[in-house]
């Protein structure tokens, strides 16, 4: 089997922090054009492993291995990977005070797409579009990047990033919470018309259902203690909603 | 032609080259009241000014060095090996092409001629003790701006500069106010008519260029009723293995309605001690307003003040100090509110790195008379590592129980999170750094003319290089 054919593929990836083990051989393989959900309780290891993928210095990869169409992506710096085609959106977005939100995205654009993409009125059309689109008003050019953003505001301006990006792998960890609901039709609509029918992907880390009825994912993968115990269809989050997570857990009878 | 044996420019501050010195006069190292009195002498300037001189002189003799700043590196100060007089050009000249040529291209290096032709309303450029060149636009001299070099100045209105030299910051003031009295040379002499208001800014430059130099400018600017000007400075040197000294004396008159701006961005190399006077007064429903930014110089030690003499008049200082390597930069301001309804603000924000050292040290007082006074304090430290340090030294006095005082401190480090967000969009980890500490600054910068501020910007990208180890 080529690696070729898939867009991410991580590995039995063990990675601990501080002499803590956290991930326990995660295996995740996702094509192109696929979307993909992670849900799982608390502290299971879902940002730890979004972290990972996207190059977190405190963390550390015991073994196993993570590719990006076949390119490893544990050998490369974090802002090597996004130029790549990885994208986070933060669970946690953080703030920069000073650093202007029009100023920034240019900027970040212009580091992963080339200077070009980040000039003249073909991005500032684009630009002008995706906060129309995300309900951001133009004011927000004018503020500082998460400086005293609402919890939703900043969810928003990570879809925003994501939209004028255009990754080959969007990561969204909790994207979903704090968003009102117009907000999460919006976030799907988003995702589905950058990732259907493309050759990028996307993984979706979330607590709730909602967000998945919008996108439909491909497979939902559920987390359990730093390691994948179930995947299933759409229909998982709903079973999920309902149950909980304790008939997954390792020694259940279910 | 830049000579380049005779370079000994040291890491890579950008500044840092150095022209053969061309000297048409030097004097030898040393201070005397001989060397007062001959550098009054050669200026042939009027008896009041070589007598305050002497007496200034005989005030630093006999004055103490401070003792607080940094006292150790103060008593390195060797005021002995230092040369108090050097003049490279025989004249000031106001046309570029008759500025000595090796003079010139440092300038041009600087960037200066274009900036003037660009963005500028005059420009007074100072190369070791005497200004080489100075201009002024020809609209602004015909509505009876006068914008001359300090010597000029007294030479051609000696009745204006004999009224308002020392009036707001006397020689007896501290140590170096006396020292820039007894050899001050250079410096820029500004008077504003009435009403009149100079919409772009006028810019002074000043470069040291030779070794073991003293710049000791003096500059008066007078804003006569209802007028205002924005001031805008710029300073340079070659980085030597051995210390120069720069002490400059700047006095702001704001009178009623007036408003003056002195912006200055100093990037002395990181051998020159830095000790500065800068005191405005401001009468009523003036404002006067100080913004200043640190990057460079071993030591400085600058607390521009101003004392809010009129009702209803208004002062802010908002400082940005970088402190890298070697170097303290103990910055801060001082207001006096002395009379009711003046506000003040003070905006400080000093990043430290690679064991450098930022200090802020405020003075704000209220007299007993001053009603219904507003001040307002914020400082920010950002410290990039574990081996910096940032103090801050705020004192308030407060004798006027209905004055509205706010006062904020913060320190903070940046975050790995912070940096990691930025990385994940691309960036590098010294472009990460610099967006965050450009970003710490912006509040200062937002305030420069922009052509500064992207200069800023680009200084400290660089400072930032080879910084992540
Ligand atoms: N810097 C750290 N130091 C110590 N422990 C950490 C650190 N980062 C993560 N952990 C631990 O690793 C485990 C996994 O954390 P992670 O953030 O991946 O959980 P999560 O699945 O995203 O949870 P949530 O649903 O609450 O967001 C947790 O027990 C957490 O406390
Ligand atoms: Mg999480």
């Amino acid at each position: 089997m080529s690696n070729d054919s898939q867009l991410l593929k991580i590995q039995d990836l063990y990675a601990c922090i501080d002499d803590t083990s956290i991930l326990k051989g995660i295996n995740l393989e996702i094509k192109p054009g696929e979307i993909h959900a992670i849900m799982g309780r608390n502290g299971s290891g879902k940002t730890t492993t979004a972290n990972i993928i996207m190059g977190h210095p405190d963390y550390e990869v015991e073994s196993g291995t993570v590719e990006l169409n076949g390119e490893n992506l544990l050998e490369m710096e974090t802002w090597e990977r996004a130029r790549e085609g990885v994208f986070l959106s933060f669970q946690y977005p953080q703030s920069v005070p000073g650093l202007q939100v029009g100023n920034f995205l240019r900027k970040s654009v212009a580091a992963i797409l080339g200077e070009e993409a980040a000039k003249g009125k073909e991005f500032r059309n684009k630009l002008k579009e995706s906060m129309k689109e995300l309900d951001i008003p133009s004011s927000f050019l004018g503020r500082y990047v998460n400086d005293g953003f609402s919890g939703g505001e900043k969810k928003r301006f990570e879809i925003l990033q994501l939209m004028l990006m255009k990754p080959k792998l969007a990561i969204l960890d909790e994207t979903d919470s704090g968003l009102d609901i117009d907000g999460i039709r919006t976030v799907a609509k988003g995702i589905n018309a950058a990732i259907r029918g493309t050759e990028s992907g996307a993984l979706i880390i979330t607590h709730y259902s909602r967000i998945l009825e919008h996108v439909k994912p491909d497979k939902i993968h559920v987390l359990i203690s730093g390691k994948i115990v179930k995947t299933g269809g759409p229909e998982l989050a709903l079973e999920l909603e309902e149950r909980g997570y304790d008939w997954l857990e390792e020694g259940s009878e279910d | 032609m830049l000579d380049n044996d005779a370079r000994e420019a040291v890491g890579d501050y950008k500044a840092g080259w150095h022209d053969p010195e061309n000297s048409t006069i030097r004097f030898d190292a040393g201070l005397s009241e001989k060397v007062v009195r001959d550098i009054s002498e050669l200026k042939n300037e009027p008896e009041w000014m070589t007598e305050m001189r002497v007496k200034a002189f005989k005030h630093f003799d006999e004055r103490p060095m401070p003792t607080w700043g940094n006292m150790s590196m103060l008593k390195q100060i060797d005021f002995d090996s230092i040369c108090y007089y050097l003049r490279s050009s025989k004249a000031t000249e106001n046309d570029w092409e008759d500025v000595p040529e090796d003079i010139r291209n440092t300038f041009d290096k600087l960037g200066i001629p274009d900036a003037e032709q660009k963005w500028l309303s005059g420009v007074t450029a100072q190369y070791e003790s005497e200004a080489v060149y100075h201009s002024i636009r020809e609209d602004l001299e015909k509505q009876g701006v006068i914008f001359l070099d300090m010597d000029s100045g007294l030479r051609e209105h000696e009745e204006l500069v004999k009224e308002w030299f020392g009036s707001v910051v006397p020689y007896s003031d501290n140590k170096f106010s006396a020292l820039n009295t007894a050899v001050w040379s250079g410096g820029s002499f500004i008077y504003v008519p009435k009403g009149v208001h100079v919409e772009l800014p006028v810019q002074a430059y000043f470069r040291i260029n030779a070794k073991n130099m003293g710049q000791f400018e003096r500059t008066l600017i007078i804003a006569d009723e209802g007028s205002s000007i924005h001031y805008v400075e710029g300073c340079t040197a070659p980085t030597y293995s051995t210390d120069s000294l720069h002490s400059a004396v700047v006095e702001l008159i704001a009178l009623p309605g007036a408003h003056i701006r002195y912006s200055t961005v100093q990037n002395w190399s990181a051998n020159v001690y830095n000790l500065v006077t800068k005191r405005g007064i401001a009468h009523e429903k003036a404002k006067i307003e100080w913004v200043d930014g640190n990057i460079g110089s071993k030591l400085t030690m600058k607390y521009p003040s101003v004392i809010l003499k009129g009702e209803g008049s208004h002062a802010e200082v908002i400082s940005v100090a970088y402190s890298g390597s070697g170097q303290h930069q103990d910055a801060g301001a001082k207001i006096h509110h002395l009379a009711s309804n003046t506000t003040s603000k003070i905006l400080s924000k000093s990043i430290s790195k690679n064991g450098g050292r930022g200090s802020y040290r405020g003075l704000v007082t209220v007299s007993p008379k001053a009603d219904n006074c507003k001040l307002n304090v914020v400082c920010d430290a950002l410290i990039l590592d574990e081996n910096s340090r940032s103090d801050t030294y705020p004192t308030m006095e407060v004798a006027n129980p209905t004055a509205r005082c706010e006062h904020e401190a913060s320190v903070s480090k940046v975050s790995d999170n912070q940096l990691f967000y930025l990385m994940s969009r691309g960036h590098s980890e010294e472009e990460a750094l610099a967006l965050i500490v450009n970003g710490f600054f912006e509040p200062f910068t937002r305030e420069l003319p922009m052509e500064y501020a992207v200069e800023l910007n680009k200084l400290m990208a660089l400072e930032m290089e080879g910084s992540i180890g």
